[in-house]
């Protein structure tokens, strides 16, 4: 009896796809992050890593370089402080390179729009972001539902288009 | 054990010029000192038996905005004048009582006596209400900015006549 | 022939697996020998004290959670307990108990984060997705309670927000039966494993005089023998109807005050919050869990400053109110911010791989530094 692997295919192990979608594939299925929380929100992130909500399963594994990481998930309030940081970060991440931005304080400023004379309201005025995951924390679960979004995102690219 | 009174009795008696008065304000009453003389009071509350003040619970400054508001032309309010104030809370963990003291300082030029050399405690205490305020803490080993960065200009942020820039290094900070 | 030798700064930036948080340390060296750490802070500085200005007090409850994140029932109650001081409330029998059963369950929570963080800076993985699974266990409890995973605006003025659930009482049980075992099972893996105790015994050692000089509180003052802790000498709520002990460090396993001592307190300290726990539950009477407070509450214009002990250290908040309904100034002693001066005194003498050692053993969030 064939296994399944071997039922797939017919025709001696033989695969015909395009280029894009072998890339697209490739990148999708092991997005590396750099592993950078900043407040709440990092800690909601390390639950989803940890064993109840697995980030593994998806290829998501934590990385200390930029040099070595594909995605970087901006978890936490932004301040001014800071922001000059992740945009050096930012552009040390080499090429294809994407962003989440997760909570509502890296969305927009969060709790913190009204008064918050040190707080960046939101990343997205220093670093163009690909998703954004709304919550204050957001649940592991919708972590989850912003990665597979991210990935349907990548499905649809094509190599003559950038990324970024 | 001694009552906040007694500690203020005891207080101006050792003290008669920079003690000043006793302010029995609701739930906590609180002693108010000159701010040149902190420094002495604070050893003298330390190192005598009888009081053994070991620990500074917390350093926090005030902006009483008890000066004259003056309507800018373009309708914000600065404040001139008036005073901005420092509470100590003092505590002993041998002898178990507790002790309010507050100084005050002019808003144009607030100085303050550091209480760094008795307690190490008060040195980032003291440096976040440099930050905030604009203290200047007398024989302060480093005052330097702390929360803020080390390069902003646009002045003291808690005081209550702050006005919030509009640009930092190329990034808008308004919503 | 004359050894050339120069001294060089090493900066552990803001982006650091190992700071906790965005931290940034300026190490000078001398090979691998530590001349001075300077600390850098205020990467996190999120305006706290002036959004205060300008709520509410019952608007307030929420910006505390996010001070410290890892314990936001604890910042809650800190503040609840200040407020209804400065009011002169009381509040029902059954508010207090269940206020002091979810603190003792966020205490529970916090130490276990601490506990697995510091094994993943120390090289051991493992105990960090055992402590981690622990921890989904409570906040599937708080979740049942008021709808939150981490922060939660639990504990108002006066009251409470939710009651129980019905099935809370026997869910609590079920998870104090079910997390005995894992203490013991901690311990093989971490706190008695003979690489662990190599790199943090003897390691970061802290006078008692020196702790009480800089105003250290919490597990770090108790480590260094210091018998000390809010809830039996300042007390607050209803903690003096239960019978737990307070776990000091006793040099076990090297000298007393050092990384080991602290790490093993937080280890003692989950036990006793699950003896309170235990004390609280059956003692939990039926009531009302809202007192009448008035619609926009007004305090007398003077100010108090009131303290708890939160997982963490001594949680201060001093608020000064005149007469209207927003405070005049709201200022927080957190303890970290306390607790992170005394870190470049310990650090001087040591190789640079200690100072990710010392830094896991003080256990700060940089939330509550910044504020």
């Amino acid at each position: 009896m064939k296994s399944l692997l071997d039922q797939e295919f017919t025709d001696s192990n033989i695969v015909i796809t395009k280029v894009d979608d072998l890339l697209n594939w490739a990148r999708l299925s092991s997005l590396w992050q750099l592993g950078f929380g900043l407040a709440c929100c990092a800690i909601e992130m390390m639950a989803t890593s940890a064993s109840h909500y697995d980030f593994d399963r998806f290829g998501v594994i934590p990385r200390p370089s930029p040099r070595q990481a594909d995605i970087i998930i901006i978890s936490g309030t932004v301040t001014l402080k800071m922001a000059t940081r992740i945009k050096r970060l930012f552009e040390q991440m080499a090429d294809p390179k994407y962003i989440i931005s997760m909570g509502s304080c890296s969305n927009s400023g969060g709790p913190y729009w009204e008064h918050g004379y040190h707080v960046l309201k939101g990343i997205d005025r220093i670093i163009p972001v690909d998703v954004y995951v709304p919550g204050c924390p957001p649940r592991p679960e919708a972590l989850l539902e912003g990665l597979l979004k991210l990935q349907e995102k990548i499905r649809k690219e094509s190599m003559v288009s950038k990324t970024v | 054990m001694k009552t906040r009174e007694e500690i203020f009795n005891s207080l101006k008696q050792e003290f008669p010029r920079d003690v000043l008065e006793f302010q029995n304000v609701p739930v906590e009453p609180v002693i108010t000192v000159n701010p040149l003389a902190i420094n002495k009071i604070c050893h003298f509350l330390r190192d005598v038996e009888g009081f053994e003040f070991d620990t500074l619970m917390c350093l926090s400054g005030i902006d009483d905005a008890n000066g004259e508001k003056i309507t800018e032309a373009d309708g914000t309010v600065t404040i001139k004048g008036g005073v901005l104030s420092v509470y100590y809370h003092l505590y002993s963990i041998k002898l178990n009582h507790k002790v309010t003291l507050k100084v005050s300082a002019s808003r144009e030029n607030p100085e303050v006596e550091s209480v760094e050399s008795i307690w190490k405690c008060a040195d980032w205490h003291e440096r976040e209400a440099y930050d905030m305020f604009g203290f200047i803490f007398l024989h302060h080993p480093d005052l330097r900015r702390i929360l803020m960065p080390y390069d902003w200009e646009a002045g003291y942020p808690l005081r209550k006549d702050y006005k919030n820039p509009e640009f930092y290094q190329g990034i808008k900070i308004p919503y | 022939m004359a050894f050339k030798t120069e001294e060089m700064i090493l900066n552990m930036g803001p982006q650091h697996p190992s700071t906790h948080g965005v931290l940034r340390l300026e190490v000078e060296l001398d090979g691998e020998l530590i001349i001075s750490v300077k600390p850098h802070i205020g990467y996190l500085h999120r305006c706290f004290e002036k959004h205060c200005e300008a709520m509410t007090y019952p608007q307030v409850i929420p910006y505390t959670d996010r001070m410290d994140y890892l314990a936001s029932m604890y910042n809650n109650f800190g503040y609840v307990v200040t407020m209804e001081r400065f009011l002169n409330i009381q509040v029902p029998e059954r508010v207090e108990y269940i206020r002091v059963i979810m603190g003792e369950l966020q205490r529970i929570a916090s130490h276990l984060v601490a506990l697995g963080t510091y094994g993943v800076d120390i090289g051991a993985f493992t105990p960090f997705l055992y402590c981690f699974r622990d921890r989904e266990k409570i906040l599937s409890l708080f979740e049942m309670t008021c709808g939150a995973r981490l922060l939660y605006n639990y504990m108002w003025i006066g009251g409470l927000s939710h009651d129980l659930h019905p099935d809370f009482i026997p869910a609590c049980k079920e998870f104090l039966r079910y997390f005995k075992p894992n203490i013991t099972e901690l311990n093989n893996l971490l706190s008695f494993n003979k690489i662990f105790i190599e790199r943090t015994a003897n390691v970061g050692i802290l006078p008692a005089e020196t702790a009480i000089n800089y105003g250290v509180t919490g597990p770090n003052l108790r480590g260094s023998g210091v018998k000390y802790d809010l809830r039996r000498n300042d007390q607050y709520s209803v903690y003096d109807r239960f019978d737990f002990e307070i776990p000091v460090g006793t040099g076990a396993n090297g000298t007393l005050g050092d990384c080991w001592d602290r790490y093993y307190v937080r280890v003692r300290e989950m036990e006793e919050s699950i003896k309170i726990i235990e004390q609280a539950l059956e003692q939990l009477p039926e009531g009302d869990i809202n007192t009448a407070i008035p619609k926009r509450i007004k305090p007398p214009a003077g100010s108090i400053y009131g303290r708890v002990e939160n997982p963490k250290g001594e949680l201060g908040y001093f608020i000064m109110s005149d007469g209207s309904t927003s405070p005049y100034r709201l200022k927080v002693r957190g303890p970290s911010f306390v607790n992170m001066t005394v870190f470049s005194e310990l650090c001087k003498g040591h190789l640079v791989a200690d100072v990710i050692a010392i830094l896991g053993s003080i256990d700060i969030v940089l939330g509550e530094i910044d504020r």
